[in-house]
C-alpha cells in the first residue's frame, strides 16, 4: 500500500464506486434486457425491465415442449434449441480433444527435440493462422465435396467435416504448450534417458504429468473458440437437425420472422452454461492468454 | 538371474519381428489408399485435391517408416492439419482467383456437353396420353394419341430394355381393369422414363414431353465433327470458347451453363479498373483499417483504465467488480452480437425505446451508414474491452510499485502516472498482442455477419458492397450470397487481402521480436 496519500481519497473511493457501478448497469443492460425479455408474453411486446406479464412460453418452447395458450392455440417449438446445443458441444468437446492431443504432441517435438527445418516451420505456421479461414471458404467447401465422394462422414452436411476442419487452427495452441513446456527443466527427461526411457516415454511419464494445468487452459480455449466458430460452420452444415448453435441462433432473427422473444429464451438457456464454464475457469484462462502473448 | 538370460533372448528376437511386420502392413495399407484416393480424384480431373492427397499421404508414408525422420512424427499430423485445411486452401483459392468459376460457369466442359445434349425440343404438335399399369415387377405401357387411338406395349422393365428403346403396337382390346400407377409413383420413375424413347410400330420415335404425355421429341443440340453444336431447331451454330468458358453463337450469344477456364488477370484487373468495384472497394479497405484501429484505441482505452481502478488498493470489493467486467466476454459473442442486433432494431428495439423516452429522437441504426458505423464501433467494444483489461491486469502486476510512490511523493495526479509510468511500461509486451488484436479485427467476420450483414449498401455498386462490411465479408457476400455467385471475383479479392494480412503478421512477426 501507498504510504502517502492525497486527503482526498476518502471521496476518490466513493467516487470510483459510483463509476465502477454507473459502468457495470450500462454494461450488464444488454444481458439483463435478454432475460427479462425471454419471460415476456409474444415476440414483438416491448415493456419494462421486469415483465408485466410474465410468461413461460419462450421457455417451454425453447425447450421442445409445445405451448398451450390462454385462448387454446398451441404453439409449436420453432427450431431444435437442445439439438442445436447438443451439436455444439458434440463437435467442440471432440475437436478440442483432438487439438489437444496432436498440438501437445507437436509442442513437445519444438520444445526439446532438434529436427530440421524447426524454425521455419514454426515461424510459418504463425503467419498462416492469420489468414482468415473466411477467405478460402470456397476451397474448403471444394475440398470436403470432393473427400465426401470417397469418405461419406467427412462430407459436406457432417459434423466430422466441421470437426476435421476446426483441425487447421492449432498453431496458436502448440505455441501457448511449447512455451510451458520450456518452463519445465529438462534435466528431468534426460535422468530419465540416462535409465534407458526412450524418448516417448520421457515425454508420456515425465514430461505430461507436469504439464496438466496448461493442457486444461489450452482444452478450455480450443473449446470455446469451437463453440463459438461460425463461418466455417455456416459453410459447411446444411440441414436444420445438424446445425450448430452458433449457425442455428441466427435463424430466429430474420427480418420476415423475427422471434425475438423464442430467441432470448435459447440465448439465455445455451449461452449459460458456456458463461458459467467461463467465469469459473476465467483465473487459469488469463493465465493462457497471456502465456501465449507474453512469452512467444 | 537364470530366468533374465533365458527368456530376454526369446522376448527380443520376437518382439521386432511382429512390430516390423505390422508396421510395413500399416504403411503398406496407407500407400493403397493414398494410391486409390490419389487415382479416383485425379480420374475425375480433380487434379490440385489428387496432389494434395499424394503430398499429404506421401509424406506421412515416409515420415513414419523412416528413422530418420523420428523428430518429424511428433509434428506430422498438426502440420497435415494445417496444409490440408489452411494452406492449401489458400493456393486454391489464389488458383480460383485467375478462373471464371462463378455459378454460371461451374462445371466442366463434359458436364457442360452432356447437359447441353440432354436438352430436347417437341418437333410435332401432338401430344400422346400414356398410363402404366404395374403387372408383378414389369410394367405395361399404354398410349393414346389425341385423334383416341391406342398402342401398347409388351410388359418391360427399365432396366432390361436394350437402349432404352420401347417398341408399341396398335392394342386391340381396352385397358386392363388393374389401376394405373398414381402420379406420386410415375414422378418416382421420372429418370427411367426420361431416358426411354418409344418407337410406334411403323411411325414415330416418341420421348418424355411432360408427367402425363409423350411427343415426337428430337436433341435440340447436335454434336459436329470439330466439336461444335448446332442447334437442330434453328440451324445455329454454336462453337466452344474456351477464353471465356461458353458456347458462341455467330452474334455471340452465349449457352447457359457455361464451364470454368482459367481467364489469366482479368479479375484483378476488374478489381483495379472498374470503378464499380474499385470505388466500393476502396472505400471498404478504409473502413476495416479504421474498425480495426478504432477497436484496439476503444477497448484498449476502456480496459487499461479498468486495469487500473482494479490495481487501486484502496478499493474493496474488486473480485466481485471484475467478475462483473468480465461478463461481456464470458457470453458467446454470436448470441451476444445477436441480443444486440435485437436490441438496437429501430422499431421494437429497448435502445431506441430508452433513447425515445429520454431524448425524443429514435435513430436509424441500421439504414444510416454513419449511424450503423457507430453502433458497431459501440457493440465491438462492450465485447472486446474485457480482453484487454484482462491482459493490461496481468502487465501491470509486473510494474514495480516504487514507481508510483515517488511520483506520488512528487505531487503526480492519476493522470500522470497513467501517461508517464503505466503507459511506457506495458506498451512494449503489449504491442505484439495489440497487433493480434488489430489482425483479429481486420478479419472479424462473425460481428459483421450477425449484426449488419453489411447493411447499409453502397450505392452505385455492382457487386454486393455494403458501408459496413468488411473485406472479409465483403468477400464472403460476393462468393455466397450475390445472385451471380462470382467465386472467381471473390477469390481474386480474397488473394488481395491474403497480400495484406501476409505483410501485416510478418510486421507483427518482427515487432513481437519472438525468438525460436
Amino acid at each position: 500500500m501507498a504510504m502517502v496519500q492525497p486527503r482526498s481519497v476518502r471521496y476518490r473511493v466513493w467516487a470510483t464506486h459510483f463509476g465502477l457501478l454507473c459502468f457495470i448497469g450500462i454494461i450488464l443492460f444488454p444481458l439483463l434486457m435478454v432475460v427479462s425479455i425471454s419471460f415476456r408474453t409474444g415476440n414483438f411486446a416491448t415493456g419494462s425491465l421486469l415483465p408485466e406479464h410474465p410468461s413461460l412460453e419462450h421457455w417451454a418452447l425453447a425447450l421442445g415442449i409445445p405451448y398451450t395458450q390462454a385462448d387454446g392455440t398451441v404453439l409449436q417449438p420453432p427450431f431444435p434449441v437442445l439439438l442445436w446445443l447438443w451439436n455444439s458441444i458434440k463437435i467442440a468437446v471432440i475437436s478440442s480433444a483432438l487439438i489437444l492431443l496432436l498440438s501437445t504432441t507437436s509442442a513437445y517435438a519444438f520444445a526439446r527435440l532438434r529436427f530440421k527445418f524447426k524454425g521455419v516451420i514454426l515461424k510459418s505456421m504463425l503467419i498462416f493462422q492469420m489468414f482468415p479461414p473466411v477467405l478460402s471458404l470456397v476451397a474448403l467447401y471444394a475440398l470436403f465435396d470432393q473427400i465426401g465422394n470417397h469418405v461419406s462422414w467427412l462430407g459436406i452436411d457432417t459434423h466430422g467435416a466441421v470437426i476435421l476442419a476446426s483441425l487447421g487452427g492449432m498453431a496458436l495452441h502448440i505455441w501457448t504448450i511449447k512455451g510451458y513446456f520450456e518452463s519445465i527443466d529438462r534435466s528431468l527427461e534426460e535422468a530419465a534417458i540416462v535409465d534407458g526411457a526412450t524418448t516417448w516415454q520421457a515425454f508420456r511419464y515425465i514430461l505430461l504429468p507436469l504439464s496438466v494445468p496448461i493442457l486444461a487452459v489450452v482444452f478450455i480455449l480450443a473449446f470455446v473458440m469451437n463453440i463459438m466458430e461460425y463461418p466455417i460452420a455456416s459453410i459447411l452444415l446444411l440441414d436444420v437437425n445438424n446445425l450448430t448453435l452458433a449457425v442455428g441462433a441466427q435463424q430466429y432473427l430474420y427480418e420476415q420472422n423475427y422471434l425475438w422473444g423464442d430467441f432470448a429464451a435459447a440465448a439465455v438457456l445455451s449461452g449459460l452454461p458456456i458463461t458459467l464454464i467461463f467465469l469459473y475457469c476465467q483465473k487459469w484462462i488469463v493465465g493462457g492468454l497471456t502465456a501465449g502473448g507474453v512469452k512467444g | 538371474m537364470l530366468t533374465h538370460a533365458l527368456s530376454s533372448p526369446v522376448v527380443d528376437n520376437k518382439r521386432p519381428m511382429t512390430k516390423a511386420v505390422f508396421k510395413w502392413a500399416a504403411v503398406g495399407a496407407v500407400l493403397l489408399l493414398a494410391l486409390y484416393l490419389t487415382v479416383a480424384l485425379y480420374a475425375q480431373n480433380q487434379t490440385a485435391f489428387a496432389l494434395l492427397f499424394l503430398v499429404v499421404i506421401g509424406s506421412a508414408a515416409y515420415i513414419f517408416s523412416s528413422p530418420k525422420a523420428y523428430a518429424h512424427r511428433y509434428i506430422y499430423p498438426s502440420i497435415a492439419g494445417m496444409v490440408a485445411f489452411i494452406i492449401f486452401p489458400l493456393l486454391y483459392t489464389v488458383g480460383i482467383g485467375f478462373t471464371n468459376y462463378s455459378a454460371s460457369n461451374l462445371l466442366s466442359q463434359e458436364r457442360v456437353l452432356e447437359q447441353l445434349l440432354s436438352q430436347r425440343f417437341q418437333t410435332g404438335e401432338e401430344r400422346y396420353d400414356f398410363k402404366l399399369y404395374p403387372t408383378d415387377d414389369k410394367f405395361v405401357m399404354r398410349l393414346e394419341s389425341p385423334a383416341g387411338e391406342s398402342w401398347a406395349s409388351a410388359p418391360f422393365s427399365f432396366s432390361e430394355l436394350q437402349n432404352n428403346a420401347l417398341a408399341v403396337a396398335p392394342a386391340e382390346q381396352a385397358a386392363p381393369d388393374a389401376q394405373p400407377l398414381a402420379i406420386k409413383d410415375v414422378i418416382k420413375l421420372k429418370e427411367d422414363l426420361k431416358s426411354l424413347s418409344v418407337n410406334i410400330e411403323g411411325g414415330a420415335s416418341l420421348s418424355l414431353a411432360g408427367l402425363r404425355n409423350f411427343a415426337p421429341m428430337q436433341s435440340l443440340y447436335g454434336l459436329r465433327d470439330d466439336g461444335s453444336l448446332v442447334n437442330q431447331q434453328t440451324g445455329v451454330v454454336y462453337a466452344p470458347n474456351q477464353d471465356i468458358g461458353f458456347y458462341e453463337g455467330p452474334q455471340g450469344e452465349t449457352l447457359s451453363p457455361g464451364w470454368t477456364v482459367t481467364i489469366g488477370w482479368e479479375n484483378y484487373v476488374q478489381v483495379v479498373t472498374d470503378p464499380s468495384i474499385r470505388g466500393p472497394f476502396i472505400e471498404i479497405f478504409v473502413w476495416t483499417l479504421a474498425f480495426a484501429t478504432m477497436t484496439v484505441l476503444f477497448t484498449l482505452a476502456v480496459g487499461l483504465v479498468l486495469a487500473n481502478i482494479l490495481q487501486w488498493d484502496q478499493l474493496k470489493g474488486k473480485g466481485f467488480y471484475r467478475m462483473m467486467l468480465i461478463l461481456p466476454y464470458a457470453v458467446p459473442a454470436f448470441i451476444s452480437i445477436l441480443v444486440f442486433k435485437g436490441l438496437f432494431n429501430q422499431n421494437f428495439g429497448e435502445i431506441n425505446l430508452v433513447l425515445e423516452n429520454l431524448f425524443g429522437v429514435r435513430p436509424d441504426w441500421f439504414s444510416d451508414p454513419a449511424l450503423a458505423r457507430t453502433m458497431i464501433l459501440i457493440v465491438n467494444t462492450w465485447l472486446g474491452y474485457p480482453y484487454m483489461m484482462l491482459l493490461c491486469m496481468g502487465l501491470l502486476q509486473a510494474i514495480p510499485r516504487d514507481l508510483y510512490e515517488a511520483s506520488a511523493m512528487d505531487g503526480a495526479t492519476p493522470l500522470d502516472n497513467l501517461f508517464r509510468i503505466t503507459l511506457p511500461q506495458i506498451i512494449k509486451p503489449l504491442m505484439p498482442l495489440l497487433i493480434a488484436s488489430f489482425a483479429f479485427n481486420f478479419n472479424n467476420f462473425v460481428l459483421i455477419a450477425l449484426l449488419t450483414g453489411g447493411a447499409p449498401d453502397i450505392i452505385g455498386a455492382t457487386t454486393p458492397a455494403g458501408t459496413t462490411d468488411l473485406l472479409v465479408s465483403y468477400t464472403y457476400r460476393i462468393a455466397f450470397q450475390d445472385s451471380g455467385q462470382n467465386f472467381g471475383l471473390a477469390a481474386a479479392i480474397a488473394t488481395v487481402i491474403f497480400i495484406l494480412v501476409g505483410s501485416l503478421s510478418l510486421i507483427n512477426l518482427k515487432l513481437s521480436k519472438i525468438k525460436v
